[in-house]
C-alpha cells in the first residue's frame, strides 16, 4: 500500500535547487533509505515531508501526498507533524526529566493525565528498547543518560505521539557501534506498525536495515529499488559508483 | 625607535592607563562607604526627614525608589520580552526588522533628561496622570526598554536551533514552542537583564524629575497617583538645595543608593553564573 | 481548539504590536518633543533660537538663544574626548590584548562596577572631591568648571568605550596577530599594524557611543559645570549645558509658557543630535560585518 507519494517535486532556496523532479512511493511499513553523498539533497527531502522546511523554501513545485491528501494543502499543519515524526542527526533532549520529554508531544496535544501519560511514556519506551534501561530514572534529567540512551529516548519521544510514519535523518552519526546497533534493532522492529524512512550517509547501515534504497546525487533521485539489487546490480553507473565508495 | 623598546614603551603607557580608569573606581566606592557608614543605622533607613531634610531617615524615599522601579518593570519586562520574542521567532531579514533594531540603538542612546520631557508631556500633562508614580514609572520602563530587548533577544538566541525543531516536529504550535521549549530556557537571560534594566532605573534621576520626584514629601504614597520621593533625587537635592546639611548624611544617602544598586548588580551576576554552571546544551 | 487557536491569534498580535514597539515610542518622543517645541517658533525664528547668544528666558522681554548652552555641551564634550577617547582605547587595547586572564577579568568587573554607579553619586563625589581640587590647582575662583565636567564626563564614557572596543579588538580573528608575529613583528607592531586597523569600524562606533552618553549626561554635568549660561572662552570657567538646562530649570516654567516650549526645544535638539551620533555609531558597527 502507498503510504507517502512525491510526484515531480521541486524545492528552490534562494537561487539554488535542492530537489529537481522527485517521484517516488514510500509503502507502508517498509524502511526506504536515502542515501547519496553530502548536500545532495536528502535532508530537505525528508524536511519537505513534515513541512520543516517551511520558513526557507523560496520555491517549491510538484506534489506531496500522504494517505493520498496532499501534505501542503489538505493537512493541518499541526495534525501532520503528528502524523509524521521525526528523529533528527543528533540526539535533542530537552532540558528536562526523561518523563517530560517522552510525555512532551502528548501533553502538547493536550493530554493531561498523569496515568494516561505514564502509559503512553511506558509503552514509547519499550517500543524504543529503552524501558528496562530508564524505568527507574525516569525523574532524571534526560541529559545523564548516555548518547545512544538519549537518541532512544528522543525515538520513544517521537513514538509517544503515535505517528504514522517516522522520518530518521541520519540518526547514528553522533553513536559508537554498539548504540547504533541498538537503534538499528529499534527501527527494525518499529516497521511492523511504522512507514519508516531513514537517511544516512552509511551505506553499510542502508544495507542492513532497509528494504528499499533511494540514491540521491545532487537533488536528482537516481535510482531506487529493492535493497539487494541496490547493492548488488544497481542499472545506473554513478549508484554503483557510489555503493561501491568511488565516491561520496 | 628600536622596535623592542617602543613595543615596552608602549606597553607601560597603555598599563598605566588602564589604571588610571579603574583606580578611581575603587576610590571612589571606598570613599562613599567610608563616609556614609557612620550614618547607617535603624532610624536612618526606616525614619522620616526631619528639620528640612537636614535630619532623621530616608525611608520615604527608599520606598518612593523601590515603587519606582516596580513600576518601570511591571510595564517594561512583558512589553520588552514580547518585543524580543518578535525580533527572534518572527521577523524575517527585511527593511522593519530593520528599522526596529535601529530605532532600539536610537533609544538606548536618547539622553536621559529628554526621557524626562517625554515623559512630562505624554503622561503628566497630555494623558493627565499628573506628576504621579504612574508618570515617573512608565517614564523609567520606556527607558529600560531598550536594556531589556537587548537581553531579552540575546537570551532567546542563546536557546539551541534544534529546542524548536524537536518541539515543532513533534506537532507543537509555535506559540506552544515559544513557551515550552523556549522561554523556559531563556529565562535566566532575560532575568539577568531585567534586574540590570532595574539597577539603572533606580539610579536615574533625570527621568524623574519633572513626572514623579518630590522634593520634600514626610508621608508615604496613597495610590500610584501620588508623588514620592525617590532616593537618586533626594541625593541631589541634599547636596545642591539643602544648605548646612551634615555630611555624613549626604553621605549615607549616597552610600544607600550605591548599595541598591550594586546589590541588583549582584544579583543579576549571580543569576547569570549560577545558569552558566548549570547549561548542559 | 478553538479556544486555544483564539488564545494564540491574540498573543500573537500582541507579539507584534510590541515588536513595533521601539519604533512607536521613536516616534512619539519625535512627536511630542515636537508638538511642545513648536509654541515657541511663532514668536522666535529658528535660526534666532539656535544663533542667539542670550540666554534670559525669565527676563523681560527674554531671549531665548541656545548658543551659549550648545557651545557648553561643545566645550564638555571636546573636553571629555581628549581625555577619554585615548585613555579609553588605550584600557582596551591592554584588556582586550594584554592582561593576564585574572587581571583581566578584574579590570572587565570593575569596568562594569563604574558602568553601574549612578550618575547622580559620581556627581555627588565630583562635588565633593573633583571641584576643590581643580579650584586650589588652578587657583580658580571656583572649581565649578567645564574642565572638572570634562573630566567627569570621560570617566563616565568610559564603561561604553572601554566595552565596545574591547569586543572590537577581541573580534579580530586570531591569524591576524599571529601572521604579523610571525613575520618578526613586536607585539606591539602586530596590535599597531594589524588589530587596530582590522578592528577600527568597532573602535570608531565605541568613540561615537561614548560621545553620545556624554552629550546626555545630565545630572553630573549639573553638579559640576557651575551652571553659568555665558559663551565660554576657555576650559577653565563654568558653563551650562543643553541637558543641564532642561534639567535645572523645567521645574520653574509655566507649562505652556514661552520658557516651557523653549526647553522642549532643547530637548528636540539634544534628541536630533544624539540619534545622528548614534546613527553614525550602528553604520560603524554594520560596516564590520
Amino acid at each position: 500500500m502507498v503510504k507517502i507519494e512525491t510526484k515531480d517535486l521541486h524545492i528552490w532556496f534562494g537561487q539554488v535547487c535542492a530537489l529537481a523532479s522527485i517521484n517516488l512511493q514510500v509503502f507502508s511499513n517498509e524502511i526506504l533509505s536515502i542515501i547519496g553523498p553530502a548536500n545532495s539533497g536528502k535532508t530537505t527531502f525528508l524536511r519537505a515531508l513534515n513541512r520543516l522546511n517551511d520558513l526557507a523554501i523560496t520555491k517549491m513545485k510538484g506534489t506531496l501526498l500522504l494517505d493520498n491528501k496532499d501534505i501542503y494543502k489538505e493537512f493541518d499543519i499541526l495534525t501532520l507533524r503528528k502524523k509524521i515524526g521525526m528523529v533528527f542527526a543528533l540526539p535533542v533532549p530537552l532540558p528536562m526529566s526523561v518523563f517530560e520529554n517522552v510525555s512532551f508531544g502528548p501533553r502538547l496535544h493536550g493530554i493531561n493525565s498523569r496515568k494516561r501519560l505514564f502509559e503512553i511514556v511506558e509503552e514509547a519506551l519499550s517500543s524504543a528498547f529503552l524501558w528496562d534501561e530508564v524505568k527507574d530514572r525516569l525523574d532524571e534529567p534526560a541529559y545523564n543518560l548516555s548518547g545512544g540512551q538519549q537518541q532512544r529516548l528522543c525515538i520513544a519521544r517521537t513514538l509517544a505521539n503515535q505517528p504514522e510514519v517516522i522520518l530518521f535523518d541520519e540518526p547514528c552519526s553522533g553513536l559508537d557501534p554498539i548504540s547504533t546497533a541498538k537503534v538499528e534493532e529499534a527501527m527494525n522492529r518499529l516497521k511492523k506498525n511504522y512507514t519508516i524512512i531513514l537517511v544516512t550517509n552509511n551505506t553499510k547501515q542502508a544495507a542492513r536495515v532497509s528494504d528499499r534504497v533511494a540514491f540521491f546525487l545532487m537533488g536528482e533521485l537516481i535510482e531506487i529499488g529493492d535493497a539487494k539489487n541496490i547493492f548488488t546490480a544497481p542499472s545506473d553507473k554513478r549508484t554503483e559508483d557510489y555503493v561501491a565508495g568511488r565516491f561520496g | 625607535m628600536n622596535p623592542r623598546l617602543s613595543h615596552k614603551i608602549f606597553f607601560f603607557l597603555i598599563f598605566l592607563a588602564t589604571i588610571l580608569v579603574i583606580l578611581p573606581v575603587g576610590l571612589i566606592i571606598a570613599i562613599i562607604i567610608k563616609k556614609g557608614a557612620p550614618a547607617l543605622n535603624w532610624e536612618f533607613l526606616t525614619g522620616f526627614p526631619r528639620q528640612g531634610m537636614r535630619a532623621g531617615g530616608i525611608f520615604p524615599a527608599i520606598l518612593g525608589t523601590l515603587y519606582l522601579v516596580s513600576g518601570a518593570i511591571f510595564f517594561s519586562l512583558p512589553v520588552g520580552v514580547l518585543s524580543a520574542i518578535y525580533l527572534v521567532e518572527y521577523s524575517r531579514d527585511n527593511f522593519l526588522t530593520r528599522l526596529i533594531k535601529l530605532a532600539i540603538v536610537n533609544l538606548a542612546g536618547v539622553p536621559s533628561v529628554v526621557y524626562g520631557l517625554f515623559g512630562l508631556s505624554l503622561f503628566v500633562i497630555f494623558f493627565k496622570f499628573g506628576s504621579s508614580i504612574l508618570a515617573g514609572s512608565l517614564t523609567l520602563g520606556i527607558m529600560i526598554l531598550p536594556v531589556i530587548i537587548t537581553a531579552a533577544k540575546e537570551a532567546l538566541e542563546s536557546v539551541p536551533h534544534s529546542f524548536r525543531e524537536v518541539s515543532l516536529s513533534l506537532g507543537a504550535s509555535k506559540w506552544q514552542m515559544i513557551r515550552k521549549a523556549i522561554l523556559p530556557y531563556a529565562l535566566p537571560g532575560i532575568l539577568t537583564g531585567a534586574i540590570l534594566g532595574l539597577g539603572r532605573a533606580a539610579g536615574e534621576t533625570a527621568p524623574i524629575l519633572f513626572t514623579v520626584a518630590a522634593f520634600y514629601l514626610p508621608r508615604l504614597p496613597r495610590s500610584i497617583f501620588d508623588q514620592v520621593m525617590a532616593l537618586p533625587y533626594h541625593l541631589y537635592v541634599l547636596s545642591t538645595q539643602v544648605p548646612n546639611v551634615k555630611q555624613s548624611l549626604t553621605y549615607g544617602t549616597a552610600l544607600v543608593l550605591l548599595v541598591l544598586v550594586l546589590i541588583m548588580n549582584l544579583f543579576a551576576i549571580i543569576i547569570r553564573s549560577r545558569f552558566r554552571r548549570k547549561k548542559r546544551w | 481548539m478553538r479556544l486555544r487557536q483564539l488564545k494564540e491569534f491574540l498573543i500573537e498580535n500582541l507579539i507584534l504590536i510590541s515588536g513595533i514597539i521601539s519604533i512607536i515610542i521613536v516616534a512619539l518622543i519625535f512627536l511630542f518633543l515636537l508638538k511642545e517645541a513648536i509654541g515657541l517658533f511663532k514668536t522666535v525664528s529658528l535660526w534666532k533660537f539656535i544663533s542667539g547668544k542670550n540666554w534670559y528666558p525669565i527676563s523681560d522681554p527674554p531671549r531665548f538663544g541656545i548658543l551659549s548652552l550648545i557651545l557648553g555641551t561643545i566645550f564638555v564634550t571636546l573636553g571629555a574626548s581628549i581625555i577619554s577617547i585615548p585613555l579609553g582605547i588605550a584600557s582596551a587595547i591592554y584588556i582586550a590584548e594584554v592582561a593576564p586572564k585574572s587581571f583581566k577579568e578584574i579590570l572587565k568587573a570593575g569596568i562594569e562596577l563604574l558602568a553601574a554607579i549612578p550618575s547622580v553619586v559620581l556627581g555627588f563625589i565630583g562635588m565633593n572631591t573633583l571641584v576643590p581640587l581643580v579650584k586650589k590647582t588652578f587657583d580658580l575662583p571656583t572649581g565649578l568648571t567645564a574642565f572638572s565636567g570634562s573630566i567627569m564626563l570621560a570617566f563616565m564614557a568610559m564603561p561604553t568605550i572601554v566595552s565596545i572596543a574591547e569586543d572590537a579588538l577581541t573580534a579580530v580573528p586570531k591569524q591576524y596577530k599571529e601572521g604579523a608575529i610571525a613575520l618578526g613583528a613586536t607585539h606591539w607592531q602586530a596590535i599597531r599594524r594589524v588589530i587596530l586597523p582590522a578592528g577600527l569600524s568597532g573602535i570608531v562606533a565605541a568613540i561615537m557611543l561614548g560621545i553620545g552618553r556624554v552629550i546626555g549626561e545630565t545630572m553630573a554635568v549639573m553638579m559640576i559645570t557651575g551652571n553659568a549660561a555665558v559663551i565660554p572662552h576657555t576650559l577653565l570657567q563654568p558653563v551650562r549645558t543643553l541637558t543641564a538646562t532642561i534639567a535645572a530649570e523645567m521645574g520653574e516654567t509655566v507649562v505652556g509658557s514661552n520658557h516651557y516650549f523653549a526647553l522642549f526645544g532643547i530637548g528636540l535638539t539634544l534628541f536630533i543630535i544624539t540619534f545622528l551620533v548614534n546613527l553614525v555609531a550602528d553604520i560603524a558597527l554594520h560596516r564590520k560585518r
